[in-house]
């Protein structure tokens, strides 16, 4: 079953362009990464978009689809009606480089930002020793594909680009998380979690957990609960109190 | 992910899109269905607050819970008989008792998700451009305030128990009425929100990083988690279910339902 789909794609550089509309061929079983390619293989031979697993593990194909965001190789064209126009755009939060192709350079340096694991002194790697219910609430984060979905949508820089310096997004927010929960880190991440990466913008929307495409819960498994640790450190007399009397780590 | 190369141009410039989303689907419904439901409980507890048929024996009415004053006319609903108030306070009860609930619920994580997108817009729906010519979010004053929240679940899981007490004591009651299994069900529906908690996961253990070290500890954490992942439908039903159990309570007592097994 063929048929004839209508899409309006956003073409341009550097942020200057426009919906250019097409008109192009679906077959059965496709998805939206498809078409975009068919329409370079048919009628824009110079349109720009990135990708490369089409299985939805690699997370290079991020788009907006009908303004959401979405994988481009997840996203079925059977999710449409045939006579609906289907408007594909870059990522908004990111610059543009060229057509659906952003600029993510923004997640590479808040990556860099955060401290890599800190093992305690004097433990070498292969002395490490863990039970699996310690460290499977980190293992759920390290599903993230990097597809960048989350820092995208996340209106915290989304509608307000002047956040960018002070914050990290989910996606970063939720790394933090996945160390600070584990057996063997060390480092102080609640006060850095606060103060240099802007945990304090989440107002908790739950966007960054509704786009995610390895269905990752981001707010209730990663940022809440690094919240809570949060008030632990800074805003909780009772805690400060226990740990002074208790001579309990804060970490 | 292809990662830019450093010598890449710098580029600023996001695509130039003029309209505030390009979603086509019914973004605006649940927002303005949220307005809607939120802004109901907030006029119903204004009402509440000033209607005094409070209390027909055996049930009382779950937003003028505990009976804490001797000028109140609760006495079958006194906790084990005791008024620490006494007869001077003659206001209407929910005055002292609502802000601690409502406080909790107020602040509660998916309480603030609800009402900063169907309020404040901000934003409305996801990938819909926010009003908002700034956004500072909870890191300063008031929002940063919201981080009180685990002290309201401290006094929520109190709320609780006295209003399993209310159910219980209707409960004991003879002839039982249908009221008496209308406050049980708001009972249960509260602890299930009040317990099914972000703060009280953390409190659980979600603060720990060796659940093995604390296998108990680590069993509540799991049955918090399973309540927790289903909080949303916790804190609707257990709304709508103390405005219902509350409304009936004062039809009961203004004599508006009067069947022989109310």
């Amino acid at each position: 079953m063929s048929y004839k789909a209508k899409f309006k794609v956003w073409r341009g550089e550097g942020g200057e362009g426009k919906l250019e509309d097409f008109t192009v061929e679906v077959n059965e079983g496709e998805v939206v990464l498809d078409i975009i390619h068919r329409l370079q293989a048919t009628q824009a031979p110079d349109l720009a978009v990135r990708w490369n697993c089409k299985a939805g593990k690699c997370g290079s194909c991020s788009m907006e689809i009908n303004g959401k965001p979405r994988l481009g190789c997840m996203t079925r064209m059977s999710t449409f009606q045939e006579d609906e126009t289907i408007t594909v755009t870059p990522m908004r939060t990111f610059p543009v480089i060229k057509d659906l192709v952003t600029d993510v350079s923004f997640n590479y340096q808040k990556a860099r930002e955060v401290p890599s694991f800190t093992p305690p002194e004097g433990v070498r790697p292969g002395e490490y020793r863990m039970q699996q219910v310690d460290v499977e609430r980190s293992q759920e984060f390290r599903k993230c594909i990097e597809c960048f979905m989350c820092n995208n949508v996340c209106h915290v820089i989304r509608d307000h680009e002047e956040n960018k310096p002070a914050f990290s997004g989910p996606r970063f927010l939720m790394r933090i998380a996945e160390l600070d929960m584990h057996p063997y880190d060390v480092a102080d991440r609640k006060e850095s979690a606060q103060q240099d990466h802007g945990l304090g913008y989440c107002n908790i929307t739950k966007c960054c957990t509704e786009v995610c495409p390895e269905h990752i819960k981001i707010t209730d498994n990663a940022l809440i609960p690094m919240k809570e640790r949060v008030v632990d450190r800074k805003y909780d007399p009772l805690v400060w109190l226990g740990n002074k009397i208790f001579k309990r780590s804060s970490k | 992910m292809t990662q830019t190369t450093p010598d890449a141009p710098v580029r600023r410039q996001r695509a130039q899109v003029k309209v505030r989303t390009l979603r086509t689907d019914r973004w605006w419904l649940t927002p303005l269905v949220t307005f809607l439901g939120l802004s109901s409980f907030l006029v119903y507890g204004v009402w509440a607050i000033i209607d005094t048929s409070n209390f027909v024996e055996p049930y009382i009415a779950p937003f003028a819970s505990p009976c804490l004053s001797t000028s109140a006319v609760c006495d079958g609903a006194r906790l084990f008989g005791w008024a620490p108030i006494g007869d001077w306070y003659a206001l209407p009860p929910g005055l002292l008792i609502l802000g601690l609930p409502g406080g909790f619920r107020l602040t509660c994580y998916y309480y603030r998700k609800s009402y900063y997108r169907s309020f404040w817009l901000s934003p409305a729906a996801c990938s819909v451009q926010e009003p908002h010519g700034k956004y500072t979010g909870e890191t300063r004053f008031p929002l940063i305030v919201q981080n009180i929240h685990r002290y309201f679940f401290y006094f929520a899981l109190v709320i609780g128990a006295i209003l399993t007490y209310d159910a219980i004591l209707a409960l004991v009651h003879k002839p039982l009425g249908l009221g008496s299994y209308i406050l049980l069900a708001n009972a249960v529906l509260i602890l299930g929100y009040t317990l099914g908690c972000h703060s009280c996961r953390h409190i659980t253990a979600g603060r720990l990083n060796h659940f093995s070290r604390h296998p108990l500890r680590y069993r509540a954490w799991t049955l918090v988690s399973k309540l927790n992942a289903k909080h949303q439908q916790w804190a609707w039903a257990s709304m709508f279910s103390v405005m219902g159990a509350d409304l009936y309570v004062r039809l009961v007592a203004k004599g508006i339902i009067a069947f022989p097994f109310a």
